[in-house]
């Protein structure tokens, strides 16, 4: 069909990193960008776990495309998220228990991240495979930055540290609204709204 | 039929490979993920039971339990249970006091109830309130102030059947009978 005009691999790989970054610019993925944020451990684990699901589920999506009945496509995209998702699941039960315990349902509910079903719709279902590897990890990279760069704030704001290291003074007072639903939606808006911001300055000065 | 497979063949395959996938990371970390749910079993039964310095695995009645020790005394016991909740599977841990008469604490070892919501069963204040309730009456769910001195807990707002199935799964799990299988073998 017109693959011509479909983005090429390395054109995948960019543009899920800034240009078509799933949380600032497509706004999809929003539960757990909201809900683990509140410290970069746990940012980084769900950004990991995203990441290994998202390159899989794209990967074979793509391996099987040419078999796939059209109609079939979102339980077969389905399937194959949910058998990743509860691989990521075991093993973090396994390896990082205290983690799993922290994030408790949110590691299951990626089966429900519209990032990756998105993404399987979008590149995998159409494009060969080494596209749509390339795309989940460009896809994987841009939403683990977004995660880093609101836990980051929040963590800084609401507890002095990151990573758990102490970093503010300890006459910090930790802004404990940040760790806080509250917190993750201010943090989101101000955030986005500078990428906004950016986006069109450079827009306005490529004209 | 034909037609049937030609349309669904894909989807049974991948059905039958990812079956065969998930049955094969369960083989590869079942023991893994038991031994970190003993692990923190065995951290808890000194919050669970007042006095208790350590627990030991034990059978009674057919049951994997936990004895509470302090030095080599019974001090009480620590009984797994689980049933259904609102989500998936809630596993808790209950602590009893030797005569298994009195709740001494109570522990979520697992669940994935509603965020916000049902998760707030695993919240210490809400738990806070099976301490010292007296067993022989089931435990019921209500939605205002508990009366003192009864088998009432009060409900979580927005999660009444994560309430429920909690107090439930501690009713079933502590029959009289099982309960006089536990105080006998304080005994022993």
């Amino acid at each position: 069909m017109a693959s011509l005009d479909q983005p090429t691999a390395l054109e995948r790989f960019i543009n899920g990193i800034l240009p078509e970054n799933p949380v600032y610019r497509q706004l999809l993925g929003m539960c757990p960008t909201l809900a683990v944020t509140n410290s970069m451990q746990a940012a980084m684990t769900m950004a990991g776990a995203t990441a290994f699901v998202l390159i899989s589920a794209n990967t074979i999506t793509s391996l099987i495309r040419n078999v796939l009945k059209p109609h079939l496509r979102i339980l077969v995209f389905t399937l194959t998220i949910a058998t990743f998702v509860t691989i990521a699941d075991r093993f973090l039960a396994a390896y990082m228990y205290e983690m799993s315990k922290q994030l408790g349902p949110y590691v299951p509910l990626i089966i429900v991240n519209c990032v990756i079903v998105g993404r399987c719709e979008v590149c995998g279902s159409r494009q060969p495979v080494h596209v749509a590897f390339s795309d989940g990890v460009g896809q994987s990279i841009g939403f683990a930055l977004a995660l880093a760069s609101i836990a980051s704030v929040r963590e800084l704001l609401g507890s002095g540290t990151w990573f758990g290291l102490p970093v503010l003074p300890a006459s910090w007072p930790a802004w404990v609204i940040m760790l806080l639903p509250p917190g993750a939606f201010l943090t989101l808006g101000a955030l986005m709204g500078v990428v906004n911001w950016y986006q069109a300055r450079r827009a306005a000065t490529a004209k | 039929m034909i037609r049937y497979l030609a349309q669904a063949w894909l989807v049974i395959l991948l059905g039958l490979c990812f079956g065969a996938a998930l049955a094969g990371m369960q083989m590869l970390v079942a023991d893994r993920i038991a031994e970190n749910k003993l692990n923190e079993t065995l951290a808890q039964i000194p919050v669970l039971v007042p006095g208790a310095e350590r627990g030991e695995p034990a059978t009674v009645g057919e049951r994997t339990v936990y004895r509470a020790l302090q030095g080599d005394r019974i001090v009480g016991w620590v009984v797994p249970a689980g049933g259904l909740g609102f989500g998936d599977r809630i596993e808790l841990l209950v602590g009893l006091d030797a005569q298994a008469a009195t709740l001494t604490g109570l522990y979520v070892l697992e669940q994935k109830e509603t965020p916000g919501l049902g998760n707030k069963i695993g919240d210490e204040t809400w738990r806070d309130q099976f301490q010292g309730k007296r067993l022989g009456t089931p435990l019921t769910v209500v939605k205002r102030d508990p009366a003192p001195d009864s088998a009432e807990i009060r409900a979580i707002t927005g999660a009444t059947i994560s309430s429920q199935a909690v107090c439930t799964i501690v009713n079933q799990a502590l029959t009289d009978e099982f309960r006089a299988a536990l105080a006998a073998a304080a005994q022993e």
